[in-house]
């Protein structure tokens, strides 16, 4: 029982509320440090985590409703540790994004960011099924802020409160679906009300039961993601928010999604998990395909990232879904590894755009490359990571998820394999027609600046970092990755468990 | 046959003695001809009494007080803690009333004693239907609350929509108590009893096939659905709404229907128990209709007080979800929503009293736009308040539905749970509309001072939002976030309320 989670789940939201009680001049930088101190925070918990250690670290728990079961229980696991790190890096970077930006009512801004860095780490380490979905409702809010008061002003209205609908549909359907889900285990096992998810994994509720509540569950993931064809919010989203907060919305929000169908769906609901394996695949498959088609027509530099998280979002999907533990564990790695390529890429575009005339359109760019090596080399290396080179982060994640499928459903990995080649098609289109080509009508090639410098070089050497050394995320997920498939990869691929079992173990 | 006088519980009483010794006194007070005791003095004492009750109340909780109990029958009034939890909700949102209309214009053209000896009196009857355990006793509850309040809608005697709304709100109401009373008689009929334990034991096996109590349920249900305003018996609700003075709008939202559902509450779960099976799927359909009809209404409304009123509708419906179920955790769910509830519409209502006084804009949506930027100390409450509304995370409205749907899904109605949040979903449209005026457009400047024409006898003073408007707004958005952060406090009170009536 340790505070440590609690001080860095409630930090950025303090900073952010100082940040926004504190004179102008003073707010913002409070605020950077309160990140800076919750970043810190995810370093020493990555470097202190005990591998070898089974279940959660460094957990809280405290009886928060009693008479609804709720308890405020946080923990750390190779599930969400990664990820965590993520949030807080990513976070950091776009406040000091934010910070060396002059902007309206600065105050209210840091607060509404810090509320949402809070948010995230909170739907992170959750680990109470009903403080998940608070958490995971509650990440939607300071955005709505954010973009709406933020945003381009002709559409911003409009764009939030579509973005905002649309993916509270499927978070509501998931709240009373997590109710059933506490309150039918409850009658069936005989015991109190519980929302703790490691109570809830003790029953197995009766399949028809666990369909409709995965059916509830999914629908929020996957619009959250988002997955192919409930991505309507997304174009509208993305060219409306303000490019810092984009970064970090596109960079950790989809990856809750995806963490939430490895922490709640698939250990709680092992018998839907597979009764729906292939739907899911299938959604995945058409997600890779209809993104990367997506991203490799449209013009927009904003939509091209927005449409390849589509894409990548979908390779998370499948290796989760072929309920392996190796696809498990890539997805887990490449969710880190697509937050790490997307938030630098959102730098490169703002840079982009800036030396575009302001256009955020492919067409309008070009030559950006003759007199700024360094942004292009920067550019470079986020693309190559972006299309999974031999050699980064992401052929790693890719290649696990991969292998995973191909034990489970070969026949929809082969198709999958496609998605590879084409995510070099529009992520090599992007870095040609903007840093290469004849230069365009309004653009002026300039060196990457200070400021831009100061966000986008540290973010670029992480994913240097981890193109070297992946074990660091490798081996501290694969313990929980494969424990969180275990079951429903046993109803999935009988023979195989049973064959595993006959081994003598040496 | 010697007639014995019922031996009544003094100490029980209390609470229901404290408002109606203070309506007399603020009655007689009101008659004096000095300024500073009709304007000052008069709201105080108002306070004073709502305050008192609220404090006999709590002294009270945990007695079970049974009043009123003649020689050879039951009590027919119980100030057990499901009454004394909506006395706590009538006594502040009385405070909360007085507070708003202390410098408006309602008391001043109604004679400022009579505008809240009438509150104090209907805030009585709230109290008495909500405790009411015999069948008499509850009607009687439900004039004393209604007759004032027909009055307190029409008290902007000088602006026509009030009159429309005080006259609306009377045919209506009193159709509304014509079917209660119809539908009282017949379940008399029935079981041969007034009161509700002996109501029980008669209809008690029998309820399936006797037409007689099937329609006295029905029609109580309606007339109950009249004041609590469940669709289809809604539809006074807006125009009730936004033609009364504000204030008096706050009270009626937020007090009326904690009494109607302590009413109903004690009613159906007692009295009629055993009918269930009967009454539970038509009142489930019910709330589906509610809930489907106030939210879609509320979507292209653009007036605050009308927006506020198909939410409230709306808002009965996810209330009667935990009527449904008919069980302890129902009831605790329904008595948490209506505290809930009561607060997160305080702090909408303050704030449009505040700005309606501040612009010309009535209670018009483009009154609030912009203040994000100008008065924060106003956006914040109303923010919290539509985010609660609307069941939004970290506010007591997320908690609440949480419970109710908790509820719901207890007692084998999970469908109903996931109309409530079906309802949430199209609610956001409305709720959010709000928000994003608040922070994200710009302030509408006045076109000219005589865009609308003053009217005559207004105090130049009330023109800009006083201290006691931005207490109000405070206090209630800062308890809603409270009650979403730490709502155990709140469990305790309404669990107690929930075990009061002996469900399972």
């Amino acid at each position: 029982m340790t505070i440590h989670l609690s001080i860095l789940l409630w930090l950025p939201a303090a900073a952010g509320l100082l940040g926004m009680l504190a004179p102008r001049a003073l707010g913002r930088w409070i605020a950077v440090a309160g990140a800076a101190l919750t970043f810190a925070y995810t370093v020493v918990l990555i470097a202190d985590f005990d591998t070898g250690a089974r279940g959660l670290q460094y957990v809280t728990d405290e009886t928060w409703i009693a008479e609804l079961g709720i308890h405020y229980k946080l923990g750390v696991d190779g599930l969400n540790l990664m990820l965590v790190g993520l949030t807080g890096l990513l976070f950091l970077a776009s406040f000091v994004w934010l910070a060396l930006t002059d902007w309206e009512r600065p105050g209210q801004m840091v607060f509404f960011f810090g509320l949402a860095e809070s948010s995230v780490l909170g739907a992170l380490l959750a680990q109470d099924l009903a403080l998940f979905v608070l958490f995971f409702d509650l990440m939607l809010v300071p955005f709505f802020f954010l973009t709406g008061i933020w945003g381009p002003p002709a559409t911003r209205i409009a764009a939030i409160t579509k973005l905002f609908i649309y993916t509270l549909v499927g978070s509501l359907l998931m709240l009373t679906a997590a109710i059933a889900l506490g309150v039918l285990s409850a009658q069936q096992g005989g015991g109190d009300l519980t929302f703790v998810l490691s109570d809830l994994a003790r029953v197995r509720l009766s399949e028809g039961t666990q369909q409709w509540i995965f059916l509830c569950f999914a629908a929020a993931f996957l619009v959250k993601m988002p997955a192919f064809p409930l991505h309507g919010w997304m174009p509208d989203g993305y060219r409306n928010m303000p490019l810092p907060v984009l970064a970090v919305f596109s960079g950790v929000l989809s990856k809750v999604a995806a963490y939430g169908f490895l922490r709640v769906v698939t250990p709680l609901l092992p018998d839907a998990s597979v009764h729906f394996q292939e739907l899911m695949m299938l959604l995945a498959l058409a997600s890779i395909l209809y993104g990367s088609a997506m991203a490799f027509t449209t013009t927009d530099v904003r939509l091209v990232l927005g449409y390849s998280s589509v894409a990548q979002l979908g390779f998370i999907v499948l290796g989760i879904f072929s309920l392996q533990g190796d696809g498990a564990q890539g997805a887990i790695f490449q969710a880190v590894n697509h937050g790490l390529v997307v938030a630098p890429a959102f730098v490169v575009v703002a840079a982009l755009a800036l030396r575009a005339g302001g256009s955020e359109d492919v067409r309008d760019m070009g030559g950006l490359a003759f007199r700024a090596p360094v942004l292009a080399a920067m550019f470079l290396i986020v693309t190559l990571a972006t299309l999974a080179m031999p050699g980064s982060a992401n052929f790693v994640g890719e290649f696990l998820i991969l292998f995973g499928a191909f034990n489970s459903k070969i026949a929809i990995a082969i198709v999958a394999f496609t998605g590879v080649a084409l995510a070099s098609v529009y992520a090599l289109r992007l870095f040609i027609r903007s840093m290469h080509n004849r230069v365009g009508a309004d653009a002026v090639s300039r060196e990457l600046t200070l400021r831009e410098g100061v966000v986008l070089v540290p973010l670029v050497a992480v994913v240097l970092f981890f193109a070297v050394y992946p074990q660091l995320a490798l081996d501290r997920s694969e313990r929980a990755a494969t424990q969180s498939v275990r079951v429903a990869g046993a109803l999935a691929h009988p023979e195989e468990t049973r064959i595993a079992q006959e081994q003598p173990t040496p | 046959m010697k007639h014995e006088a019922p031996n009544i519980d003094w100490a029980g009483l209390s609470p229901v003695i404290a408002l109606l010794g203070g309506a007399i006194v603020v009655l007689l007070a009101g008659l004096l001809r000095s300024r500073l005791v009709r304007e000052r003095a008069v709201p105080f004492l108002a306070i004073v009494a709502f305050g008192a009750s609220l404090g006999l109340g709590i002294w009270q909780w945990g007695e079970d007080a049974q009043v009123f109990i003649a020689k050879g029958s039951q009590a027919t009034l119980a100030f057990d803690e499901l009454t004394l939890m909506v006395t706590f909700i009538v006594a502040v949102a009385g405070i909360a009333t007085v507070l708003l209309s202390w410098r408006a214009l309602a008391p001043r053209e109604a004679a400022h004693g009579e505008f809240y000896a009438l509150l104090l009196t209907s805030a009585a009857g709230m109290v008495a239907m909500a405790g009411a355990q015999n069948l008499v006793t509850l009607f009687l509850g439900l004039e004393l609350l209604s007759v004032p309040l027909y009055v307190l809608c029409a008290t902007e005697m000088r602006r026509e929509r009030s009159l429309e709304s005080g006259l609306k709100y009377l045919i209506i109401g009193s159709t509304g108590s014509a079917v209660f009373l119809y539908g009282l008689a017949l379940i008399y009929g029935a079981t041969g009893g007034t009161d509700l334990r002996e109501i029980a034991t008669g209809a008690a096996g029998e309820a399936g096939g006797d037409v007689l109590l099937l329609t006295g349920i029905g029609l109580t249900i309606v007339g109950l659905g009249f004041k609590a305003s469940v669709a289809p018996f809604h539809q006074w609700t807006p125009d009730g709404y936004e033609g009364a003075p504000t204030p008096v709008t706050a009270f009626m939202a937020v007090a009326t229907k904690a009494a109607a559902f302590g009413a109903m509450l004690r009613l159906l779960d007692v009295g009629l128990i055993d009918a269930q099976p009967d009454w539970a799927p038509l009142l489930a359909i019910l709330a589906t209709i509610t809930i489907v009809v106030g939210n879609v209404g509320a979507l292209g409304q653009s007036s605050l007080k009308r927006l506020l009123a198909w939410s409230s509708v709306a808002q009965a419906g996810y209330l009667l979800a935990g009527v449904v179920v008919a069980s302890s955790l129902g009831v605790s769910a329904t008595v948490f929503y209506l505290a809930v509830y009561t607060m997160m519409n305080l702090a909408a209502f303050a704030v449009i009293v505040a700005r309606e006084r501040e612009t010309p804009w009535g209670d018009d949506i483009a009154s609030v736009a912009g203040i994000g930027v100008s008065r924060p100390a106003l956006a914040w409450p109303l923010t919290i308040s539509m985010l609660s509304l609307a069941g939004l995370p970290a506010t007591a409205g997320f908690i609440g539905k949480f419970y109710l749907i908790d509820a719901a899904v207890d007692g084998g109605y999970t469908w109903l749970g996931i109309v409530i949040v079906i309802g949430s979903m199209i609610s956001l449209a409305y709720y959010l509309r709000v928000v994003a005026a608040m922070w994200m457009r710009a302030e509408v400047a006045a076109v000219s001072a005589t865009a609308q024409p003053r009217l005559a006898g207004a105090d130049p003073e009330a023109e800009r939002p006083q201290w006691e408007l931005y207490l109000v707004a405070i206090a209630a958005g800062a308890a809603t976030i409270f009650f979403g952060v730490i709502p155990s406090p709140l469990f305790d009170l309404a669990t107690a309320a929930g075990r009061s009536l002996g469900l399972l």
